[in-house]
């Protein structure tokens, strides 16, 4: 590793993912605390969030959790909630295969949006990075942001319990994942993909075992996919 | 809502982080630098915008801080969040407009 370059692009990184942890902070919290709530002890919450770090999925398995769901379908669910992961880690591929197995190994714990979204518009930008450059910055983005979810995760954690109802917790998770849902909504085929999910998840609500949720998903995913087809193949006829 | 039992939870974390990990390490760490089907990445960018809708959309509509009952603030709060995330492209001007709906109309409508 050239360690003078890397050293300044890993600072770089670092510098882009700061301003994140105005998101990971509160995010981390509300899951310390919800996962308290849900009677959790501070063992389980801190082993949750460190090993799975996915705050999305972390409280999906919870929440089905709570409605007496099978096992087997919080895990499929958790996972569905998770695929996006998998999209970046394809994502991040290119830039980043040729590294050693091992930082691969590492980057592939540490790949979360911020991560995925900062490191792949850097190396657009600039593809004259080396695949060290690039692992540099990688790791500095996420630098600021990981110790940030597991310190307020903890907080949280500690806090849970004293947090009076009046507070309305119960509705901080949706809120949550409609302000995360906003943003992600940048074309026509994402804004289809949404509605047909919404719609599938209330027509399936009565399906047993929460399986609704995978029915709803697979459903939005589909459409979306469709509309990019029908939407591209429609601009190139005109 | 039910106790979650100690075996259960250890079980679903140890699932997930497992499951997780495998997630994000099968394209860079086991496809490497082979390119991949269009097909499937068409469908995977569309799994969060799919499946995050999913989830909340019966929360909003039956909240269970309500006993299932559709309320007021609680629907107007999750209207706000979304339409400020979609205007804003910021998360945090998303989730303080829904909090601050949500807590306005609790007040207001007590």
């Amino acid at each position: 590793m050239s360690f003078t370059t890397s050293k300044s692009i890993y600072w770089r990184g670092f510098r882009d993912g700061a301003p994140f942890i105005m998101v990971a902070a509160p995010f981390g919290t509300l899951f310390g605390v919800f996962a308290t709530e849900a009677g959790l002890n501070l063992m389980q919450v801190m082993t949750f969030t460190a090993t799975v770090f996915a705050g999305a999925a972390q409280f999906t398995a919870l929440q089905l959790l709570l409605d007496d769901t099978p096992t087997l379908i919080v895990l499929l669910s958790a996972l569905a909630v998770n695929l996006r992961v998998a999209m970046y880690s394809a994502a991040l591929t290119p830039y980043l295969g040729a590294a050693p197995l091992w930082q691969r190994a590492v980057a592939a714990y540490f790949t979360v949006d911020q991560s995925y979204a900062l490191s792949v518009v850097r190396f657009e930008t600039e593809p004259d990075l080396t695949v060290p450059q690039r692992m540099a910055y990688f790791f500095g983005t996420v630098t600021p942001l990981a110790p940030a979810w597991y310190l307020a995760t903890y907080l949280g954690a500690v806090l849970g319990t004293r947090i009076p109802d009046s507070w309305a917790l119960d509705f901080a998770l949706p809120i949550t994942f409609l302000a995360m849902i906003g943003p992600m909504l940048r074309t026509l085929p994402h804004v289809i993909a949404a509605l047909v999910a919404i719609v599938t998840a209330l027509l399936t609500a009565g399906v047993p075992f929460n399986l609704g949720l995978l029915i709803a998903g697979t459903a939005g995913m589909m459409a979306g996919a469709r509309a990019e087809v029908v939407l591209a193949r429609r601009s190139w006829n005109t | 809502m039910t106790e979650i039992e100690p075996s259960t939870m250890w079980i679903v974390i140890a699932g997930l982080a497992f499951g997780s990990f495998g997630l994000r390490f099968v394209f860079i760490g086991l496809v490497g630098d082979r390119p991949l089907p269009d097909w499937l990445l068409r469908h995977l960018r569309y799994t969060a915008v799919a499946i995050l809708p999913a989830l909340i959309a019966p929360l909003v509509i039956w909240p269970q801080a309500t006993g299932g009952q559709p309320d007021v603030p609680r629907m107007s709060a999750a209207a706000v969040a979304l339409a400020a995330g979609y205007w804003s492209k910021n998360v945090l001007v998303a989730i303080f407009s829904g909090a601050g709906t949500l807590y306005g109309l609790l007040y207001l409508l007590g």
